[in-house]
C-alpha cells in the first residue's frame, strides 16, 4: 500500500537498468571486493574506482546527487573504524591529555580516510544496483550466483513482508495521532501526557508489532508448509546469458582485476 | 447550527499519482446516520481519513464539527470525531485494552480519577465492563472491534466514523455489534459492505465508486434501485 515508497527502486530506461541483473550483482561484488582489497594510501586507484562509481551514476540515470547522498548512509558504519586513528603507529599529529592519554598519527589519519573513502565508494555502488534492478530479479541473481538458496529466501521473504510491517506500523501511527486530540473546553490543560508515558506508549506499540511479527512469521510458514515446502526453495531457470552480457561482465571484471593488481604492486 | 461534517469538491491524489477522491461533496447534518456503501478500492477509507485530518488535501475543503482542517485545530478535530478503523489490530497497541482506552484521555491530560471513570464507562456501553485488565493482543475478533468502539467512545466525539464495523465477525457477533451501534445516539457516518447493516441502521447512504459520489438518498430508495446497485458492484 504506503510502504512501496520504501522500495529503492526507480524505473528509468538506462543502459544500466537493461544489463542482466546477473552481470549487475557480479559486477557490484566486484568492485566491492576490489575496493576493500585496495591497499591504504592507493588514492590514484581510489579516485579510478570513484570515476568508474560516477560513470555508472551518470548511465544508469539515477542522478549523481541521488547516488552520493543515499551512499552517505555508510558513514555510521565508518565510525567503527575511528581506533585506527590512534592505533596506527607513526608520525604524531595530535596528542591527547593525560586521562585518554592518546596520539593521533598522521598514517592513523590517512587510513581512517581511506576506509571512509571505500565504504562510501561501495555503498554508491550497491545504491545503483538495487536503484537499476527490481527486487526479484536480484533475488534471481542471487541464486544464478550460487549464494545459498536458503540464504535468498530469507532476504525474500523479508523484502516482501517489509512493506507489509511498514504499512502495519503506518497504520498504528495512524490510530495513535486520531486519537491524539485537545478537548474542546480544556483551556489551560497540559495535552499530550508526560514523556514517560508517551515513550511506555511508543513501547507498547514496538511491542505489538513484534509479537504481530511472529504470529504472521507462524501463518506465512503454515500456508508455505500447506503447499508442500520441505525446506528446499526452488526457482525457474533463468535463461543463458547473451553474448554482449557475458562481454560486458568478462570486461567490468578485468578493469577491475588490473586496478587491484595495479594496487597491489604500486603501493601493497 | 452547524453541519456536523461538511466536504465541498474535494479531490485527493495519493503520492503515486492515483486518484482516489474525485470531487466529492457531501454534506451531514447532526445526528444524521450516513451509510457510506462502494466497491473495494473505491475510495471510501480514504475519504474517512480526511474526515480527522490523517490525510489532508489541497484540492477542495473538508469541515468537521464546524472546524476548518487547519493544523491548528487537528487536535480539536480528534477530538470531535471518533474513527474507528477497519482493523482493530490497528486500533489497539497498547499492551492491556485499560490503557488502549485510557490513551486519548491521558493525551488530552484528564486527571486519573476521570480517567478511570471514563474508561469504565466506555468499556460498559460496549459490553465488555470487566475487560480492563486484558490482553488486547489476546482476544477474539469480536472483542477487539468492542475495545476498538471503546476506545473512541471514551473521548465522547460528537460523530462516530466506522470503517467496516461488521467485517470478520460471526452472525451472533455481529448481531449484538450492531444492537450495540444502534443504542449510541452520535452522529455515525459507516462505510460498509454489509448492506444488511445499511437497511437496519443507517436511513441515508452514499455510494462511492471511482472515487466519486455517485448517488446519495434515503437507504429505501438506493437499496431497491437495482440497476444502481448492479452498476456499482453492489448487488446481493
Amino acid at each position: 500500500m504506503y510502504g512501496h515508497d520504501l522500495d529503492p527502486y526507480r524505473p528509468r530506461a538506462s543502459v544500466v537498468h537493461a544489463l542482466d541483473p546477473r552481470v549487475k550483482l557480479g559486477l557490484t561484488l566486484a568492485f566491492i571486493v576490489t575496493t576493500a582489497l585496495t591497499p591504504p594510501g592507493a588514492w590514484p586507484i581510489y579516485i579510478v574506482l570513484f570515476a568508474l562509481a560516477l560513470a555508472t551514476a551518470l548511465l544508469s540515470e539515477l542522478g549523481v546527487g541521488y547516488v552520493l547522498t543515499r551512499a552517505l548512509l555508510a558513514l555510521p558504519f565508518a565510525l567503527a573504524a575511528l581506533p585506527v586513528l590512534v592505533t596506527t603507529a607513526g608520525a604524531p599529529l595530535l596528542s591527547l591529555p593525560a586521562p585518554l592519554a592518546l596520539t593521533l598519527t598522521v598514517e592513523g589519519v590517512a587510513r581512517f580516510a581511506g576506509i571512509a573513502f571505500k565504504s562510501w565508494l561501495s555503498v554508491q555502488m550497491a545504491v545503483i544496483l538495487v536503484g537499476s534492478t527490481p527486487f526479484p530479479d536480484l533475488l534471481l541473481a542471487m541464486r544464478a550466483l550460487k549464494i545459498p538458496r536458503l540464504l535468498a529466501a530469507i532476504v525474500g521473504l523479508m523484502w516482501r513482508y517489509l512493506f507489509v510491517l511498514a504499512d502495519e506500523a503506518l497504520r498504528l501511527l495512524r490510530a495513535r495521532e486520531s486519537r491524539s486530540a485537545v478537548p474542546f473546553n480544556g483551556r489551560g490543560r497540559r495535552v499530550g501526557g508526560s514523556l514517560a508515558w508517551r515513550a511506555r506508549v511508543a513501547g507498547g506499540m514496538v511491542g505489538n508489532l513484534f509479537l504481530r511479527a511472529f504470529d504472521r512469521a507462524d501463518r506465512i510458514y503454515a500456508a508455505m508448509l500447506a503447499r508442500g515446502y520441505d525446506g528446499e526453495v526452488r526457482a525457474l531457470p533463468r535463461p543463458p546469458l547473451r553474448a554482449g552480457q557475458w562481454a560486458v561482465l568478462g570486461a567490468g571484471l578485468a578493469t577491475l582485476a588490473l586496478l587491484a593488481l595495479a594496487g597491489f604492486l604500486l603501493w601493497g | 447550527m452547524h453541519h456536523t461534517i461538511e466536504i465541498e469538491h474535494l479531490s485527493y491524489t495519493y503520492p503515486d499519482g492515483r486518484r482516489a477522491l474525485r470531487d466529492v461533496s457531501l454534506q451531514i447534518g447532526m445526528g444524521e446516520k450516513v451509510a457510506l456503501v462502494g466497491p473495494n478500492g473505491a475510495g471510501k477509507s480514504t475519504l474517512l481519513l480526511h474526515l480527522n485530518g490523517i490525510l489532508t488535501s489541497t484540492e477542495g475543503r473538508v469541515r468537521a464539527c464546524g472546524l476548518e482542517m487547519r493544523k491548528e485545530n487537528l487536535g480539536k478535530v480528534r477530538a470531535g470525531v471518533g474513527l474507528v478503523f477497519q482493523n482493530p489490530d490497528d486500533q489497539l497497541f497498547s499492551p492491556t485494552v485499560f490503557d488502549d482506552v485510557a490513551f486519548g484521555l491521558l493525551y488530552q491530560g484528564l486527571p486519573e480519577a476521570e480517567v478511570r471513570a471514563r474508561v469504565a464507562q466506555a468499556l460498559g456501553t460496549v459490553g465488555i465492563a470487566d475487560f480492563g485488565s486484558r490482553a488486547s493482543y489476546r482476544l477474539s475478533t469480536g472483542e477487539k472491534k468492542r475495545v476498538a468502539l471503546a476506545t473512541v467512545l471514551a473521548m465522547d466525539p460528537e460523530i462516530l466514523v466506522l470503517d467496516e464495523p461488521t467485517s470478520g465477525l460471526d452472525p451472533r457477533g455481529r448481531r449484538s455489534f450492531i444492537t450495540l451501534l444502534r443504542s449510541l445516539p452520535q452522529t455515525m457516518l459507516v462505510a460498509t459492505h454489509d448492506l444488511n447493516l445499511v437497511r437496519e441502521l443507517l436511513p441515508r447512504t452514499v455510494v462511492l465508486d471511482g472515487g466519486r459520489v455517485v448517488a446519495d438518498g434515503a437507504t429505501a430508495d438506493i437499496l431497491t434501485d437495482v440497476p444502481l446497485l448492479a452498476a456499482h458492484g453492489l448487488e446481493e
